[in-house]
């Protein structure tokens, strides 16, 4: 029997080599990963990675714990089947952008709106890695890729705004270049009892390479992203500080001077009942905006796995554990002599 | 009135056909009948025939619903070829199915609806087909059914609408009497049915009680007739169809073997019903999953299988098309888990309530890379319950999906069926009991090569599985290519190996005659009844029916040895066909048949027939 108490991060480290390519922004999220796992005083055999098809889905391989590396897009289905299967496990999924919201956006969409009580990590690259270098579905218009060689046509999608959409329960956005930022969101997500999704800025070195870089670089974080803290204002910038403001029915960024009324500054709150306010958040992109990271939303809403089990108990109560005899002989008979 | 002195002649058997809009009730007319019939003691089968549309144009024909039964006083396979009553409701029906109606047969009609507009919609034009001789071979019972129904109900107070749709429950009575059947058990159905509607209730008991006592006291048949009580095994029974049975049979593996059931499961006809059966059962601990579409429904039923429960997905054959990639998933990760395919008729949509045999060789060989797998076919309604515990026992016995090629003939006909003693059930043994020193995720148990099934939960065992080829005995992601040889030829390996443990192909009709007929799944009723007729009407033949696709039974090659001539009958475009060709290189002659619906006995005799000489 393993002991939660004395695990450490090497206990969470498998004995395979990790294969990802050198620089990849996937090794910071293991780390992190890795790192979260002992915090969470979860025994290692009642924890399981489930993933798709992708450089990240590898993820599983380099945890020593329960995984499974199932089929492209489809991850989200396996961990339903396993929640169902057993509630009590720790289930952790993980995707790439195209594996969830391309081949697999239709699972994602189900689990985040049915809210089984399992932590989906998106990395999102806005590349596919694994099959060398396609625009995705979060690529930018006018990407250019070996597929895209006069850019990307199409309308990118924003991982959270589709989360949110998808009625999730937990939504919040971390970055490859900043394990304390992940590790801290990790442990949220995990303290979240229903779906909670983490999309996850990864830096993608051979295919689109610090594709982040405007926004997280050390040089301009401060200023071209917003920490969101529980209760404090949504400001960015380190000398001249930019403050968010609504201005109708949009939010709009406004230095601060010694006029502003401090009042008038969005403040966060990620528990608020209605999803709008997480929305005008989603919406901030850069450029125009600073990008927020952290917790966008977490309310508090049944999970799938319990309401199943309730039904079974409830079931049992009115009408008894159920016997075979009886499932035989439901409905009419006749004997025979 | 007529003069006709009544009398009551014995049969061993009747066929008798329901024919209706889909609006007018035809299924549960069949139904009534079917559950009097059993409950008297007969042997029964039935057919129900329905369009794919919910509600095609009141009194076309793509909107005719039909219901077949046939009962017995003796031992029957099939819903009979042809029916000696027919009831047609309308033109439509009458249109629709009158072609089957046997020489002299009686034709029971609704003359009420035989107006100018429904005449037209029939596509009769200005012929009236009740006017014009073109049914004068048959004996025509013509009766103004709904006005009738209508005033029989008249003191329940509906308005006329609700009044004349009691009309199925007036047609009923008509036949209960024809064949001395008691009113009974519908009426105590009607009940319990419209418990919480007395008008409705009261008015379809008046309707019923009216069409019988019309029968008696009207003389309307010349002819009427009782078939007694059928020498089936003692017991007690039940009547069930094919998805009935194949859902107690999920249910009561799990049961058997202590675990809880998990049904993922996108809806599709004709395998839904399997869904609604096992969404009822809560109490019985199962654990269903209405997925978002095919793949995430055998995603989650592998999931669950990982997680250690007994796992089954149920679809018809164009969610199997989506299936597919994850069927190899579970190859590869040598998951127990259950694939029900409910076939219809294809390919694409194709047609959704009609039967057919045609994705054999889609399971068998449809997926990437070689990909073996086990298939079972049951045979009968209520073969597809032992069918599903055997599914479940090969399931965790080898640690491999297996496929159930159930059909919408088999999942929507029914037959009495003996409910089993619980002692009588098959046991399956499960175990996850693995100790974590010495174990290895894709080690092998020496005789079944299946290897251990440790679930998430178990300390010491954590391990990392997928769809990258893995190295034997270890399972870590391999590329070696003698590896991947190895994986190959042991999942190759085990799946044969299945063969020495099912019961061996046994030969129906006459075992020395030359000619052996092959068949598979459902069309064992019309085989077994046509092969027991040819030779007693002098013709020598044998017949061996598959239950087991794959593998086959270890005797096959055997058995097929003794025979110079080899008929496949299926109702396919020739899939068995050509396994056993491939198989056996043997040369064969085949009757393949996809119009939608079963065999014929009467086909299959003038096949045999002909290639008998
Ligand atoms: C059914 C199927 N189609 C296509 C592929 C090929 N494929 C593998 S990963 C991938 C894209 C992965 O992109 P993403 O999810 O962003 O993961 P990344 O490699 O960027 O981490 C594709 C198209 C596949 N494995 N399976
Ligand atoms: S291709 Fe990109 S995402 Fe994949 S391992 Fe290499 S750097 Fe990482
Ligand atoms: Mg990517």
């Amino acid at each position: 029997m393993t002991k939660s108490a004395t695990l450490t991060k090497k206990d969470f480290s498998s004995d395979q080599t990790v294969r990802w390519c050198p620089g990849c922004g996937d090794y910071a999220i293991l780390a992190a990963i890795q790192g979260t796992m002992p915090k969470l005083g979860i025994p290692k055999e009642n924890i399981v990675f489930v993933s798709g098809i992708g450089c990240s889905s590898r993820f599983p391989y380099y945890m020593e714990t329960y995984g499974f590396h199932t089929i492209h897009g489809r991850a989200p289905a396996f961990a339903a089947g396993l929640k169902i299967a057993n509630p009590d496990l720790s289930v952790w999924l993980i995707t790439g952008d195209g594996d969830g919201l391309s081949i697999g956006g239709n699972h994602l969409l189900h689990a985040l709106r049915r809210n089984f009580d399992i932590n989906i990590l998106l990395f999102n690259n806005r590349i596919y890695g694994l099959t060398k270098g396609q625009y995705s579905p979060t690529s930018e218009t006018g990407k250019q890729t070996k597929s895209s060689p006069m850019g990307s046509v199409e309308q990118p999608v924003n991982p959270i705004r589709f989360a949110l959409a998808s009625e999730a329960s937990f939504v919040a956005r971390t970055y490859d270049a900043n394990p304390k930022h992940m590790a801290e969101t990790f442990e949220k997500a995990a303290a979240h009892k229903g779906t909670s999704f983490v999309e996850i800025f990864q830096n993608c070195v051979i295919f689109n390479k610090d594709a982040f870089d405007d926004v997280y670089d050390r040089k301009v974080r401060e200023e071209n992203m917003i920490h969101l803290e529980e209760g404090e204002p949504l400001v960015a910038g380190k000398d001249v500080k930019q403050g968010v403001f609504l201005e109708g029915l949009t939010p709009v960024v406004r230095e601060l001077t010694e006029e502003t009324d401090p009042s008038t500054l969005l403040v966060h709150d990620s528990r608020q009942k209605s999803p709008i306010y997480a929305n005008f958040l989603a919406a901030m992109e850069h450029p125009e905006f600073p990008v927020p990271v952290g917790v966008f939303r977490q309310i508090e809403r049944p999970c799938y796995e319990e309401a199943l089990e309730a039904q079974v108990r409830t079931a049992q109560e009115k009408a008894g554990v159920g016997k075979l005899e009886d499932l035989f002989k439901a409905g009419e008979t006749w004997s025979v002599t | 009135m007529t003069e006709a002195v009544q009398s009551r002649h014995t049969l061993e058997s009747a066929t008798i056909r329901f024919a209706g809009d889909s609006g007018d009730g035809m299924q549960l007319t069949g139904t009534q009948f079917t559950n009097t019939s059993a409950t008297l003691g007969n042997d029964i089968s039935t057919f129900p025939d329905f369009p794919a549309e919910i509600r095609a144009p009141a009194g076309t024909v793509p909107g005719v619903s039909g219901f077949q039964i046939r009962f017995a006083s003796e031992d029957i396979h099939t819903p009979g070829d042809r029916p000696d009553v027919l009831v047609a409701m309308n033109p439509a029906a009458l249109k629709a199915n009158i072609a089957d109606l046997v020489p002299g047969g009686l034709l029971i009609v609704n003359e009420d609806a035989f107006g100018k507009s429904n005449l037209k919609k029939a596509e009769y034009g200005d012929v009236n087909p009740l006017e014009d001789g073109s049914l004068d071979t048959f004996r025509v019972v013509r009766i103004p059914l709904s006005t009738q129904t209508e005033q029989a109900v008249a003191e329940a107070g509906l308005n006329k609408k609700a009044a004349e749709r009691c009309k199925n429950f007036y047609a009923l009575g008509l036949v209960y009497y024809l064949y001395d059947r008691p009113m009974e058990q519908s009426m105590a159905w009607i009940e319990r049915k419209f418990a919480k509607n007395a008008q409705i209730q009261d008015a379809n008991k008046m309707a019923l009680r009216a069409g019988y006592n019309y029968a008696d006291t009207a003389e309307i048949f010349a002819d009427t007739y009782q078939v007694p009580k059928a020498r089936l095994a003692s017991g007690t029974y039940r009547g069930i169809t094919g998805n009935q049975a194949l859902a107690m049979g999920l249910v009561a593996a799990a049961q058997i073997a202590d675990k809880p059931l998990m049904y993922g499961s996108y809806p599709i006809t004709p395998a839904s019903d399997i869904l609604h059966e096992l969404a009822r059962l809560r109490h019985y601990g199962v654990r269903t999953f209405q997925a978002e579409d095919e793949i995430a429904a055998i995603g989650a039923t592998i999931g669950a299988a990982y997680g250690g429960a007994f796992a089954a997905t149920g679809t018809s054959g164009p969610g199997i098309c989506l299936k597919s990639e994850a069927m190899g998933l579970a190859v590869m990760t040598e998951l127990p888990l259950v694939i029900v395919n409910v076939q219809r008729a294809g390919p694409s949509t194709g047609m959704p309530t009609k039967t057919e045999q045609s994705d054999l060789l889609q399971v068998m060989y449809g997926r990437n890379g070689d990909s073996p797998m086990a298939v079972v076919a049951p045979a009968t309604p209520g073969e597809c319950f032992t069918m599903a515990i055997e599914a479940f026992r090969i399931a965790v016995k080898y640690m491999t999906p297996v496929v159930i090629l159930s059909d919408g003939y088999l999942a929507n006909g029914a037959e009495p069926w003996k409910i089993p003693n619980l002692d009588q059930l098959p046991q399956i043994e499960v175990s996850h009991d693995i100790d974590p020193a010495t174990f290895q995720p894709y080690s092998r148990n020496e005789q079944t090569l299946a290897r251990p099934w440790a679930v998430p939960g178990q300390p010491g065992l954590e391990h990392r599985i997928g769809g990258l080829e893995k190295d034997d005995i270890k399972g870590n992601v391999s590329y070696d290519p003698d590896n991947h040889q190895k994986m190959t030829d042991l999942r190759a390996a085990k799946i044969a190996g299945i063969a020495d443990d099912v019961p061996p192909l046994e030969i129906i009709g006459n075992a020395d005659a030359d000619t052996l007929v092959l068949s598979w799944g459902g069309t064992y009723g019309s085989i077994l009844t046509a092969v027991n007729q040819f030779n007693n009407d002098g013709g020598n033949i044998a017949a061996a029916h598959f239950r087991y696709l794959n593998p086959f039974p270890a005797n096959t090659a055997e058995v097929l040895a003794k025979y110079r001539r080899i008929l496949v009958c299926e109702l396919n475009n020739g899939q068995l066909d050509l396994l056993i060709r491939a198989r056996f290189a043997r040369e064969t002659n085949s009757f393949l048949k996809v119009k939608g619906k079963p065999f014929q006995v009467s086909e299959l005799l003038a096949f045999f027939k002909e290639h008998q000489a």
